[in-house]
């Protein structure tokens, strides 16, 4: 949608500089860490060093003499007050129809820990560093016992949880599998991949933290807590969990210093923080430490798979198969059913007409660590499966990769996947022409010619990326087992003076909604961003909402926003059309002015929203006072951010270093609220993205289980110096079935650019089972392999 | 962290009297290494004698064939000393590549060499520029001072009080990073001086060690090629998920060619 006033410098479009960053770089954000409560405890978790093992007995007495020890609570203290497990929220159904099955996943351990990290038993202390003290001095006398940590074998391995003797919580299916095996019979060529999609563990820079508080005069709970979505831990907490009648808990989302999904979950240590705190008659606070958060907060990914691309003589792609393990870790978390089905099975056409897919995916239990959503849920590991499939297929038919993948191209819109989803819209040869224009695709020969000379080796790698987002039509998910609608809401309120306070379902958590939701306000209205504020993340402001996650907050949170705010305006209208005694259709709204246009009278927002608010004088109809509206918006459709990543690399053969010699991104969001953001996005993203090509992964132990990679000296975060200036650009094509045209963002660089990684690492090394992470010893022994 | 008395010594005396009066106690200098292993409760002293301001361990000082730095000198003053610089120009790099800002700015000199970290950059320059290190009551050749994974020949309580290294002809330092951390997965310091050659391996091993098949074939012919086919054996060195021994003994030897080959 064009903005309403092209001289509105802070609408939709418009490159605004960030609201919130002054706030952040200058120490004076307010996350839940910086929040002290009254009398105010600190808990601090007795976790497992063991990957498996039974309780055998918990010894207190040592704990509770440690000097500011003040209460030690294990999973019976949880049991005996009826609290319920942690819960997973999507059935996902195997072939047979039969339902996922899902272990038992208490909040603290009754019997048996399953992963090094399981949660034991909480030590509340008058001090942090008194709670520490306590949890190290509780005696757990553990009965180890072998541990299933090799996900290609766990399927034959004893029984993480007895609800399923094969390790596999559920066998699903998508697609057309007839049909598929009836491709492979009449294809001319097939090509095949194993392919593994590294564990990665998030690490937001703020970790994790709770306070729980009871008062106990009212009887109500608050809960402040690093989440993405506090509507939904409130109803999980109360709902499943059963802490407290929903009514009686409010549940606070602060400044929420990142997530990429590893914050959507409700977690043990924030159940346990809120049921604690009335225990001991005091708020209970914790704040986890980074290493407890690499053992402890949901992973992401760790696919291994197995697919097939059936192709015709002449290159036309004619069917799909696809087998993937999907590791879920020791417990099922909030979304992780999900994330390796519905999230991933339905991405799996690609940006290709593909007639015929078929995949199958094995959700399997190991004693990790759970793994759930994270940065691009499923839709990285389904582009990395499909682009590597298909650079291989170029390959392998002496194609050129650019040219097979456009004889593929989907082109006409709508287009219904085997695989569930209807592509709305796209134009996918006008990003991959883009990315090849600003890469110098011509010119990649002479490029590789100038590197050898240096002795190094230049590879150049595509990846034409198609991923679904603005989770989603609540009916849609619900046919397919989410355990919630995924619509948003928000509330405009027009204060008297004219500036405007939006309630938003949508969180926060570095994306920079306190400005972009504002510009959309902006835009709508006419009035600067400044007169804006957006409310977010607090059960007890804000109407019940989704939250944010799966770059849903632009397509469904700012489409209830601009719904919100056009009722908003109707109702103005109205007022100004009566104060300017001319008929409503004449009323014109442009930069914050209504304007009458027969008789040229205009009056200011401010003076329509006094006007509602005094009510001395509104229309005869009666027309109740205020101006405030409020919307739900539900999507009738994901949305389907596409584009190209392009990524050159070379390598050092000697030593097997890879650096990124140069990277292109062309994406179509859709919509562009604010390109600064949106860019920064995609920066982010590439940062994900390329961090799990070239340097990520989580690690543990195939016999004891122990995290290997449980710090930064081990685990290898992105640094500035390990990415290249990122080259993006857009080519749009506006979102058919929302009021903005908006697709989402937010996660499309981690899913997009891996396996242009790859593909550039594999053709500059001349091996292409090259896996992630391509670390220097990868590479320099695939070279000493192939030489 | 486990609770500790924290002392603030104001001289090298008052440092020893410190440490002599506490029950377990450890020294304090930039702390770099210290109040991680702190904050991780893997250890748990009495106190921590601050060492960080002694004047007794500042100072840079560059005479005609030597370089004496204090102790107590952090990185980054090392890294921009215009006179290590001039002098040896390969020290002050490598002090320049080591951690970040923040930790260059924080972690000294002494705390680097007291700790004997296998993957620490300074030991591979002590043992590569035949540097002797000082200490409040005798001085140690480099040669002698690295012991063992975390080992010196320190006695318990004694101070480094600065260390002085000959000036090289040539020198150069080339390290390859663990991608994580950015300690060395191998750095290699090479040094010539008056026809001898030192070459010293820093990551590969448990300490810092010399390889004196390269010594010796540099010694008769200073360049990349005379080393090309040296191959440290790979039997004794570090493996580990960044880096398997063998592809540790072949970065050693083409750390050790790039060395050469910068020392110009
Ligand atoms: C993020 C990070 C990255 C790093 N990267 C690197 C790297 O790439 N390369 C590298 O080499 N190092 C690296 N380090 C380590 C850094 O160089 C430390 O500064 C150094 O190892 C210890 O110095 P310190 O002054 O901080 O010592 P402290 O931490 O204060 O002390 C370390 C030990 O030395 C003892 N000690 C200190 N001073 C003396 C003295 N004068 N005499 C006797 N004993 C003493 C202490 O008692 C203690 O046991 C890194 C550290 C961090 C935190």
């Amino acid at each position: 949608m064009a903005s309403s006033s092209s001289s509105n410098v802070t609408g939709i479009g418009a490159p605004v500089r960030r609201k919130e960053d002054h706030r952040f770089i200058t120490g004076k954000g307010r996350y839940t860490d910086d929040i002290n409560q009254p009398g105010q405890t600190w808990g601090s978790f007795v976790r497992s060093p063991h990957a498996h093992a039974g309780i055998k007995s918990i010894d207190k007495s040592a704990a509770l003499a440690v000097p500011g020890v003040v209460a030690v609570l294990d999973g019976k203290d949880l049991a005996a007050d009826e609290i319920g497990g942690l819960i997973c929220g999507w059935m996902i159904h195997s072939k047979d129809g039969s339902e996922m099955k899902a272990g038992a996943h208490p909040a603290l351990a009754l019997d048996t820990v399953r992963y090094v990290g399981d949660h034991v038993a909480i030590v509340i202390a008058e001090t942090q560093g008194a709670a520490k003290d306590g949890a190290e001095a509780v005696v757990v006398d553990y009965d180890g016992r072998p541990a299933v940590i090799d996900l290609a074998t766990a399927q034959k391995a004893a029984p993480v949880h007895e609800v399923s003797n094969d390790n596999t919580v559920y066998d699903w299916e998508l697609g057309l599998k007839a049909e598929t095996e009836a491709a492979f019979e009449k294809a001319a060529h097939i090509v095949s991949i194993d392919i593994t999609n590294n564990r990665l563990v998030p690490n937001a820079m703020e970790p994790r933290a709770a306070i729980g508080c009871f008062d106990e005069g009212t009887g109500n709970y608050t809960l402040y807590t690093t989440s993405q979505n506090p509507h939904v831990a409130r109803l999980i907490l109360s709902a499943f969990i059963g802490i407290a009648p929903e009514h009686k808990l409010r549940v606070v989302a602060p400044d929420v210093g990142g997530g990429f999904g590893s914050k959507i979950f409700v977690y043990a240590e924030e159940t346990v923080c809120v049921w604690a705190a009335k225990k001991v008659g005091r708020p209970v606070k914790w704040t986890c430490d980074r290493s407890e958060a690499f053992l402890s907060d949901c992973h992401g990914r760790d696919h291994i798979s197995h697919a097939e691309l059936a192709v015709s003589e002449d290159g036309k792609f004619l069917g799909l198969r696809v087998k993937t393990l999907a590791n879920l870790g020791a417990y099922l978390s909030t979304f992780s059913s999900s994330v390796p089905t519905y999230l991933y099975g339905t991405l799996l056409s690609g940006q290709y007409a593909i007639p015929a897919i078929y995949v199958e995916v094995d959700g399997i239990y190991t004693h990790t660590a759970p793994v759930d959503a994270y940065r691009g849920a499923g839709r990285p590991e389904a582009a990395y499966l499909v682009e590597r499939l298909v650079d291989r297929a170029a390959h392998q038919l002496g194609r050129d990769p650019a040219e097979l993948r456009k004889q593929n191209f989907v082109r006409e819109f709508p287009y219904e996947t085997p695989v569930i989803m209807t592509y709305d819209i796209g134009d996918f040869d006008a990003s991959l022409d883009r990315a090849m224009e600003m890469i110098d695709y011509k010119g990649f020969d002479a490029r590789r010619a100038e590197a050898a000379t240096r002795g190094k080796l230049r590879g150049i790698g595509i990846s034409t990326y198609i991923e679904a987002c603005g989770i989603a039509p609540s009916k849609a998910v619900g046919s397919l087992g989410a355990g919630v609608g995924l619509w948003e809401s928000a509330e405009v309120r027009v204060n008297p003076t004219g500036s405007v306070e939006v309630l938003t379902g949508s969180h926060s958590h570095g994306q920079g909604h306190e400005t972009t939701f504002a510009q959309v306000v902006s835009d709508k209205f006419g009035i600067p961003i400044e007169d804006v504020e957006i409310v977010h993340g607090d059960t007890d402001k804000v109407q019940f909402g989704m939250g944010t996650y799966g770059s849903r907050s632009g397509a469904v949170g700012m489409s209830a926003l601009a719904n919100a705010c056009d009722k908003v305006t109707v109702k103005a209208k109205r007022i100004a059309a009566h104060l300017l005694e001319v008929p409503v259709d004449e009323v014109t709204l442009t930069d914050g002015v209504f304007a009458a246009v027969s008789t040229n009278e205009t009056l200011a927002f401010g003076e329509v929203s006094l006007a509602a608010y005094m009510a001395h004088n509104l229309p005869e109809d009666g027309m109740e006072p205020g101006l405030a509206e409020k919307a739900f918006y539900d999507p009738e459709n994901f949305t389907f951010p596409a584009g190209c990543h392009i990524c050159e690399v070379e390598i050092d053969p000697e030593t097997g270093v890879t650096r990124i010699a140069n990277f292109v991104a062309v994406d179509d969001f859709g919509t562009v609220i604010n390109p600064m953001i949106v860019e920064g996005q995609v920066h982010g993203g590439l940062a994900q993205g390329i961090g799990q090509a070239l340097l990520e992964e989580g690690i543990y132990d195939k016999d004891s289980g122990q995290l290997i990679t449980g710090s930064y000296m081990d685990y290898t975060m992105p640094r500035a110096d390990d990415l290249p200036t990122y080259q993006v650009d857009m080519t749009i094509t506006k979102c058919p079935s929302n009021p903005l045209g908006i697709k989402g963002c937010g996660e499309a660089g981690a899913i997009g650019s891996p396996p242009a990684v790859i593909n550039a690492v594999a053709h500059a090394i001349g091996n292409d089972d090259i896996a992630m992470p391509a670390t220097p010893q990868r590479v320099w022994r695939s070279l000493q392999e192939s030489a | 962290m486990y609770a500790f008395n924290y002392k603030k010594a104001a001289s090298l005396s008052e440092a020893k009297t410190l440490f002599a009066s506490g029950d377990d106690p450890l020294l304090m200098a930039g702390g770099q290494t210290l109040i991680p292993t702190l904050k991780q409760r893997l250890a748990s002293p009495s106190d921590v004698i601050d060492i960080s301001k002694l004047a007794e361990l500042k100072g840079i000082e560059v005479s005609g064939d030597g370089v004496v730095i204090g102790a107590g000198q952090v990185h980054a003053s090392v890294q921009n000393s215009a006179e290590v610089k001039e002098a040896i120009p390969a020290l002050s790099a490598l002090a320049g590549e080591i951690g970040d800002p923040a930790v260059r700015h924080r972690g000294t000199l002494g705390g680097s060499i007291a700790n004997s970290d296998p993957t620490a950059d300074y030991p591979a320059a002590c043992l590569a520029l035949g540097a002797t290190i000082h200490t409040e009551t005798r001085t140690i050749e480099a040669d002698d001072f690295f012991t063992d994974l975390f080992e010196t020949a320190l006695e318990e309580g004694e101070i480094v009080t600065k260390v002085s290294f000959p000036v090289p002809d040539k020198a150069a330092y080339v390290k390859f990073p663990n991608p994580a951390s950015r300690y060395a997965i191998v750095g290699v310091f090479v040094a010539q001086k008056g026809g001898k050659v030192r070459v010293a391996v820093t990551g590969a091993g448990s300490k810092v060690f010399r390889v004196a098949a390269m010594e010796t074939a540099l010694e008769s012919n200073f360049s990349a090629d005379a080393i090309g086919e040296i191959a440290v054996p790979s039997g004794d060195l570090n493996s580990d998920l960044h880096a398997s021994a063998d592809y540790r003994a072949h970065l050693i030897t083409v750390m050790a060619k790039r060395a050469v080959a910068a020392c110009g």
